[in-house]
């Protein structure tokens, strides 16, 4: 007789107005097993596992744990079952540190001094980073989901659900994730795997269940399988890959960045050191690094939020702009894309056409003396979201009720229709569902065969190998020498994102205490 | 059972609009109690407060003077209400509007000439102004918040107009009286327009309110004030800083108590230790229940101008005590507060009695 699964679902349905997330789904995890859950963005993966974790009811069907039908009422019910979640949007309170964060999390009274101790044991013994007295605030995407792993682990949970775990890892810490993950396993914890990255899955998954309008449409041995088998089952269709033509890389320098320096903007951001590089037209330049090394800094100074000391320290086909604004930098055609796509890229309360008169006012005319052309905005509002595919009501939707991948194609698009000379993007499709993904690759594969200068800042390495001519990799607000893509290995790349992070618990505690 | 506050996906414009109204008919059902209570007549006081003023033609002219400097500062407040800057100093910037106002009066005393006027109201605005500048540069510089500094000058314009008054600008001719002599006929605008009984405030309300719907609907400036509200880092990426919506909302704020105090003055002649009345405060109110939209606030002006007459009325007809127009006022305040909570979130009521079948304890 085979040992019942540690977790059934038996054709549980949740139906919201007008959708039906989950449509009799049914899946089995056995214990100690690595089991995948595949799906685009909208496909009811999340809605499956908010049910798993209690934070939604099924409309029917039932949950069996361990062979014995479960109603879980509430995550804390949850929890009490030996249920542990990492979410991929993390639920944090900014103002305080980390230590305070996890310690709301949990459901019993833990002295300060004895959950520190606990902490620091879960990271030594899976080798995560991260100072437990620093203030969320203050943390990278990176670092803030360490801290719903440690906070998960600390429960010792029997089914631990990952979504999305690795998207902001170098590859060497993939790899250790994937050995904690392992290890976990071995000792009998079963794992529900959730990820867009399949050759993942293939490698550390032994059975996936791939879910497509909210139906599960097939399970199958991911090791018997290839990445691209899965993802064309994932969306139904085959999977295109984006398109480079042979490029060559002659066009002229349209950015040119010397010598870019920057404090930190506060205690605890990083500065710019002495950053210099050139991007020609028809170039992608990638730059790779772990989550928190300047990214973000980066990004600002160069769309402007941040001025450089002098003008030309940055300059846009031949033209100082190091001390223009975002506006002044946008006129000359360099437009950018951050990574926050809410309440940075995007503002979640304005219409998509008020999010098209935030960036492109100038350059698509919606602007006369100080007036805006309304018209004018709901019209290029309208042509992108017909372009680039985005799934919504029209121009007058609020930005913030559409989905991730949704918006995130909005603001690619929003910036490429504009036709920029450079455009700095980063992590275009962190997130993103495979097909958007894909889409968003090939606009800008397709921007560049244009004659557009574009720089991408991005934490997936597959994503910058796809993409670009030539890489360097952010560390600590330095970046490393460019080199063409095809003369570096993975390992090299790893290495250099990981290289100065011998010793993360004391360079954090040094700018802490500082 | 537990109480819980959930966010909404989207406030419904249908309330949004409808709370202001609601709270109003809910105060005054909260007044006939409260006044019941007391042992008044409650249903006659809140008709007195809040309709004779409607209905009795006679009043309408106060209701029109009252609700003129209410809407005026309240639509320079709305501009800071979307960008979350709160300018809780119009009291003080109204204050400073007078003073400057009065200052040309007493430099001009034995002139004329048709620029006195304009002059009067120009010195009232930029003083307002440079007024609402200080919490302006103690924010941007110094990072206070001008929510406490903007308080405390209000308390500082009060000093200085009381040493002004007692001092230097002393009437001569006023039997020692703390005030200002009277204004000139070419200091003063008319009482009433086109003897209509309108006040030439209302017209200067009426044309702000339009003039500040363009410009927070048409307008890049402001649109850049509502995106630096809802969300600062994505108005920094589209180019609008931040420091500089603090200036220009807080001066625009400051220009326009500086307006309204200076409207005022000419209405009521001169400067005594009366002349600060709260309108200040009170705009705050109204820009609130006005939903910081010039319409709104043009409405909302008058609702709470009706508060004061009918607080008068009210007074002399049930002897309900000269408090009771504040008292309705805060009253209306907490309940757009408090239903603008319920627009936002909702409330859950979730049994903690659920729980699993097969929990492990």
């Amino acid at each position: 007789m085979s040992v019942a699964p540690r977790l059934e679902l038996i054709d549980v349905s949740k139906r919201f107005p007008g959708v039906l997330a989950n449509d009799r789904v049914s899946l089995s995890v056995k214990p100690g097993e690595i089991h995948a859950l595949l799906g685009e963005n909208g496909a009811g993966k999340s809605t499956l596992v908010k049910m798993i974790y209690g934070i939604q009811a099924p409309d029917s069907g039932s949950i069996l744990w361990e062979g014995q039908e479960v109603r879980i009422a509430h995550p804390r019910a949850a929890r009490r079952l030996g249920v542990g979640m990492v979410f991929q949007h993390f639920s944090l309170f900014e103002a305080m540190d980390v230590l305070e964060n996890i310690a709301l999390g949990l459901d019993g009274a833990v002295s300060r001094k004895q959950l520190d101790a606990e902490i620091r044991l879960v990271m030594e013994k899976y080798g995560l980073k991260l100072d437990p007295r620093r203030q969320i605030s203050t943390l990278s995407v990176g670092e803030r989901q360490r801290i719903e792993i440690v906070r998960a682990l600390l429960l010792n949970p029997r089914l631990l659900i990952m979504d999305e775990p690795t998207s902001v890892l170098t590859p060497q810490e993939v790899d250790d994730l994937f050995k904690t993950l392992r290890r976990l396993a071995s000792e009998g914890c079963s794992i529900l795997y959730i990820s867009h990255k399949l050759h993942e899955i293939v490698e550390l998954c032994e059975r996936a269940t791939i879910l497509r309008g909210g139906k599960v449409v097939a399970t199958c041995d991911p090791r018997k399988e290839t990445a691209r088998s899965m993802g064309e089952m994932m969306i139904g269709s085959d999977l295109r890959d984006p398109a480079r033509g042979q490029v060559s890389v002659e066009g002229p320098v349209r950015l040119s960045v010397r010598e870019l320096s920057l404090p930190k903007p506060d205690d605890f951001g990083v500065a710019l050191e002495q950053i210099s590089f050139q991007v020609k037209g028809g170039e992608i330049f990638g730059i790779a690094g772990v989550a928190g090394n300047g990214q973000n800094e980066l990004l600002e100074a160069l769309c402007g939020e941040h001025l450089a000391d002098l003008h030309t320290t940055i300059e846009v086909d031949g033209m100082p702009v190091g001390r223009s604004g975002p506006s002044g930098r946008r006129k000359l055609g360099l437009c950018s894309v951050p990574e926050e796509r809410n309440g940075h890229a995007a503002i979640g309360a304005f219409s998509l056409s008020d999010n098209a008169i935030l960036t492109a006012r100038s350059r698509m005319g919606f602007e006369n003396q100080g007036f805006i052309h309304k018209a004018g905005a709901d019209e290029f509002a309208a042509n992108v979201i017909k372009t680039f595919a985005v799934k919504t009501l029209g121009p007058d939707a609020l930005a913030g009720s559409l989905s991730g991948g949704n918006l995130q194609k909005y603001v690619m698009g929003r910036e490429i229709m504009q036709s920029p000379g450079v455009l700095v993007v980063s992590q275009p499709t962190w997130g993103v569902d495979a097909g958007s993904a894909a889409f968003i690759h090939q606009a800008l594969i397709d921007l560049a065969a244009q004659g557009s200068a574009i720089v991408v800042i991005s934490q997936d390495l597959d994503e910058l190998l796809r993409l670009c001519d030539r890489l360097s990799v952010i560390n600590l607000g330095k970046l490393s020498t460019p080199r063409p893509v095809g003369d570096v290995s993975v390992q090299e790349l790893g290495l250099l994102m990981g290289g100065s992070h011998a010793t993360p618990a004391n360079s954090a505690g040094g700018i802490h205490a500082a | 059972m537990r109480l819980r506050l959930e966010k909404r996906l989207e406030p419904s414009r249908t309330m949004l609009v409808m709370t202001p109204v609601l709270s109003v008919i809910a105060i005054m059902l909260l007044g006939v109690i409260i006044f019941d209570g007391l042992g008044y007549d409650g249903p006659q006081a809140v008709w007195e407060l809040f309709f004779t003023p409607v209905l009795d033609v006679y009043k309408w002219r106060d209701v029109a003077s009252k609700a003129a400097p209410l809407i005026i500062i309240a639509l320079g407040l709305s501009l800071g209400n979307q960008a979350k800057i709160w300018n809780i100093g119009a009291e003080g910037q109204y204050i400073l509007g007078a003073i400057g106002a009065a200052g040309v009066a007493f430099a001009t005393q034995s002139m004329t000439g048709f620029w006195i006027i304009p002059l009067m109201i120009l010195v009232g605005m930029v003083l307002g102004a440079i007024y609402a500048a200080i919490p302006a540069v103690l924010r941007t510089r110094y990072g206070v918040s001008e929510v406490l500094s903007s308080l405390m000058f209000v308390y500082v314009s009060l000093q200085l107009l009381s040493y002004l008054i007692t001092g230097p600008w002393k009437d001569p001719d006023g039997h020692n009286f703390p005030q200002t002599a009277q204004l000139t006929d070419a200091q003063l605008l008319p009482h009433e327009l086109w003897d209509s009984g309108i006040p030439p405030g209302l017209l200067v309300a009426l044309i702000g309110a339009v003039i500040f719907y363009i410009i927070v609907s048409r307008t890049v400036f402001g649109f850049s004030v509502r995106a630096i509200g809802e969300a600062p880092h994505a108005a920094r990426y589209g180019g609008f800083s931040s420091n500089g919506i603090v200036w220009a909302t807080l001066m625009i704020s400051g220009a326009m108590a500086g307006l309204a105090g200076v409207l005022e003055l000419m209405q009521l002649t001169r400067l005594n230790l009366g002349y600060p009345s709260g309108y200040g405060f009170t705009a705050i109110i109204v820009s609130l229940l006005g939903r910081s939209h010039p319409i709104g606030v043009f409405i909302a002006g008058i609702v709470l101008a009706i508060t004061y007459v009918g607080g008068q009325v009210a007074q002399t007809v049930v002897h309900v005590p000269n408090a009771t127009a504040g008292l309705f006022q805060a009253l209306l305040l907490f309940a757009i507060l408090a239903s603008d909570l319920l627009v936002r979130y909702r409330i859950r009521i979730s049994t903690a009695s659920s729980s699993s079948k097969g929990a492990r304890s």
